[in-house]
């Protein structure tokens, strides 16, 4: 059947049974607008901000697993687009970017609203496309899908050029698409596989550490029951929260720079690791070379070949996707006739209880002034540990990972690998649309929250009930806590004055503001939020709290894992 | 300890294809000696011939993210069994006065043709390995030298390794 550009567009992603578009539209695509005003079968959301598109499509992602859409103009549609594309990228989410561009006879030749892409997405997309015919576009949405959700997922951008939307063309969407160049490895090696196991098996001092892999790859049920069986302890990175139940006895919080004492301890002095789906990030094991210092030897499951060997070398390399992988040792573990060494695990189990006594997370309960690790706990508590929690990036994003306790994957939706402020409202946004039922917070800060604060507009078009917790400390306090530790306590340019009045703010978007200044209301503040009257409301809570709170513990940077600086230490 | 690698790739010929390679390079801050391309007898196909030069930790880092771009196909590191490199050289000399019949000897010597000649000068082609031309390049006296295009070093496996589809 006969169709144009624009429709094939929204034609395959309807086929590609995608609920939500993210998008902001422009001369580009106003073709590719014209038919989703005609077609009903995915909901177009309008953010105010194109970074705020592909921010809620890579939420929308995280949370249900699917591939995430968002849809931009050429020009500054893209590439306010990028830092959402970056974001993506570095946390290895798939998502589908659709953008307008020039006409193909106007390409290069400086054109309005001109950029160049292919070129600008290059580094930070797992792939992109520039389609010149309108007979290929079909073919390359599907590959686009396909691209962004196999193997190791991340971001794939899709330029149509404003001709090609209206060129006609006979459309059939392919149910897959052959790419002789793109083949993951999803299954481990077994001869590798085997030498895994009797190394786990001979461990003294065993340690699982998981990461963003086991969520991307939904394999929370199999990593649980490999822990259980084994009896081995198991830290999170802060992409991995969630992946093993944080209230589990077996599991020791997040490791790395704002890891907990044990869970860094054990790190350190463990004598087998088992990697699983983590790439050994600067944040999460410090200086590499205080790290070699221990003997240890180590297993990493990964997708990607690249990730394995890249920071620290390892002995048993095991390449395949981390669901197949760990059911497959499952297996191998329940046939095997050897078991644990139970002394040595007694022995290594007293050792780690000994590290968890110092109970590094504790803060002082008394303070007249709110604490921030207080209202995540609380936030915990009233949300039964049930919420969808998005953060922005800083100090409360910290204490959101150490204080809420993540007992599901897919719960904790946050931007580690790039960082970027802002990311918390669109990704509550996404998250929210994605699950009409759930509770869904945004903790955030009163710098980062700013940088995307135009999206209560959106939330207020389609009422998006999100909950802010915003934990204002009227400073970017992880930028103060860094100046106040390692550059004299000078505070250059991280205080933020002439803060607006966000109770007010919110009542113009339309919602309803709330401030809390005392320890004692925070808790009926949050269950007023969360209650069913306030259901179908988006409620923006501003919590004053303790501006001078650092996050520990601490691994300063250059520093070795078991180098942390601690709360009781000060 | 770093050591010179040629690595050999197939990869999708589409435009775009060469920037994603050089890019990675100079994204990962991976060094390049040269670099050439050209389509296979399969018109479908880019054949790109990499020098670089690396760790060992480095060359394994390199192979994996070019495996990884999802237009490349194969990847093979010459370097790591036997193999023919081959770089062509075009130099363009002063040839005059009792210069003149030494620079041709000196051609001959690396078996060097001359294809172009003027009452002042020779072009003189050459094909080796880059170590043989840089060699050449030492035998003639500097002064001589008007202009010098090498195309980087292309190769092949020996026997029968081979790097097809
Ligand atoms: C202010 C700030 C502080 C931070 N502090 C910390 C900290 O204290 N601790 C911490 O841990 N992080 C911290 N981070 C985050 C850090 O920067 C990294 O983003 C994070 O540690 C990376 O997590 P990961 O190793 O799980 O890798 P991810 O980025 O989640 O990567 C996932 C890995 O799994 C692989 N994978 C994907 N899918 C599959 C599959 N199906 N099968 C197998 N493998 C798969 C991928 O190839 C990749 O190697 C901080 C970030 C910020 C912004
Ligand atoms: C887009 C962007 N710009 C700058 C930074 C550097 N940065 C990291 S945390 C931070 C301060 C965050 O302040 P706030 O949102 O108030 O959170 P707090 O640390 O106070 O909890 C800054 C500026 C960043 N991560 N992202
Ligand atoms: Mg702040």
């Amino acid at each position: 059947m006969e169709a144009t550009g624009a429709e094939i567009v929204v034609r395959c992603l309807a086929e590609e049974g995608v609920e939500f578009v993210f998008g902001y539209p422009g001369g580009a695509v106003l073709n590719i607008y014209d038919e989703i005003f005609k077609q009903n079968k995915f909901k177009h959301v309008l953010v105010r901000h194109e970074q705020a598109a592909v921010h809620a499509a890579d939420a929308y992602a995280r949370a249900t697993g699917r591939v995430g859409v968002a849809l931009v103009t050429s020009g500054p549609g893209v590439t306010n687009a990028v830092t959402g594309i970056a974001t993506a990228y570095m946390d290895s989410i798939p998502i589908v970017v659709v953008t307008g561009q020039v006409p193909t006879p106007a390409i290069g030749l400086d054109a309005f609203q001109e950029v160049d892409t292919v070129g600008i997405t290059r580094p930070c997309v797992k792939h992109n496309f520039l389609v010149k015919d309108v007979k290929d576009l079909a073919a390359t949405m599907k590959k686009a899908f396909i691209i962004a959700a196999t193997g190791r997922p991340g971001p794939v951008v899709v330029d149509v050029p404003k001709d090609v939307t209206y060129h006609v063309t006979d459309f059939e969407y392919p149910a897959t698409v052959e790419m002789r160049s793109y083949n993951p490895v999803v299954k481990g090696h077994s001869g590798q596989l085997k030498r895994a196991v009797q190394m786990l098996l001979e461990a003294k001092r065993p340690m699982i550490y998981t990461g963003g892999g086991v969520v991307l790859g939904d394999a929370s049920a199999q990593l649980t029951e490999l822990a259980r069986l084994l009896g081995f302890p198991v830290t999170n990175t802060l992409m991995g929260l969630g992946g093993h139940p944080a209230t589990d006895k077996q599991n020791l919080g997040m490791l790395g720079m704002h890891g907990t004492y044990e869970a860094n301890m054990a790190m350190q002095h463990c004598d087998v690791l088992l990697a699983v789906g983590a790439r050994f990030d600067d944040r999460v094991i410090g200086n590499p070379s205080h790290f070699a210092r221990e003997a240890r030897r180590i297993i990493h499951v990964d997708i990607d070949p690249s990730s394995i060997s890249k920071r620290v070398k390892v002995d048993v390399p095991i390449v395949g996707d981390v669901r197949n992988v760990l059911t497959d040792m499952l297996a191998l573990l329940k046939q095997a006739k050897d078991r644990p060494d139970a002394t040595a695990l007694n022995a290594w189990w007293t050792q780690i209880e000994l590290w968890r006594s110092k109970n590094c997370l504790k803060y002082n309960k008394q303070s007249p002034i709110i604490k921030p690790q207080y209202v995540v706990e609380k936030l915990w508590e009233v949300t039964k540990g049930d919420a969808y929690v998005t953060s922005d990036v800083g100090q409360h994003q910290m204490w959101a990972a150490q204080y809420y306790k993540f007992d599901k994957p897919r719960r904790w939706i946050n931007s580690g690998g790039l960082g970027t402020m802002g990311v918390g409202l669109p990704y509550a946004m996404g998250v929210q649309l994605a699950f009409p039922e759930a509770q869904v917070a945004c903790i955030t800060g009163e710098s980062s929250i700013q940088m995307n604060i135009q999206e209560l507009s959106t939330c207020k078009q389609y009422r998006i009930p999100v909950k802010v917790v915003m934990l204002n400390n009227r400073y970017m306090g992880m930028v103060r806590q860094w100046q106040e530790f390692f550059y004299g306590s000078r505070y250059a340019e991280s205080y933020m004055e002439s803060l607006p009045d966000f109770v007010k703010m919110a009542e113009a978007y339309g919602h309803i503001g709330m401030r809390i200044d005392k320890p004692e209301d925070v808790e009926a503040a949050l269950k007023e939020a969360f209650s069913p009257a306030l259901k179908e409301r988006m409620v923006f809570m501003d919590f004053q709290t303790d501006q001078t709170e650092n996050v520990f513990p601490m691994v300063e940077g250059g520093k070795g894992l078991s180098e942390m600086i601690l709360a009781e230490e000060l | 300890m770093s050591t010179r690698h040629i690595i050999s790739l197939l990869m999708e010929n589409e435009a775009g294809a060469l920037s994603r390679v050089a890019g990675l390079f100079s994204a990962r801050a991976y060094n390049i000696e040269s670099l050439t391309v050209a389509p296979t007898e399969d018109a479908t196909l880019s054949r790109m011939t990499i020098v670089t030069v690396g760790s060992e930790d480095i060359i394994e880092q390199i192979t994996k993210q070019l495996n990884k771009l999802v237009d490349v196909i194969k990847v093979m590191d010459l370097t790591e069994g036997r193999h023919i490199e081959r770089e062509l050289m075009l130099v363009k000399v002063k040839a005059v006065g009792a210069g003149r019949e030494e620079m041709k000897r000196t051609a001959d010597i690396f078996r060097g043709r001359i294809i172009d000649v003027t009452d002042a000068t020779y072009t003189i082609e050459l094909t080796g390995t880059g170590s043989k031309l840089d060699a050449f390049l030492e035998a003639i006296d500097p002064a001589f030298i008007i202009e010098t295009v090498r195309t980087g070093a292309s190769g092949i496996g020996r026997g029968e390794r081979s790097l097809k589809v």
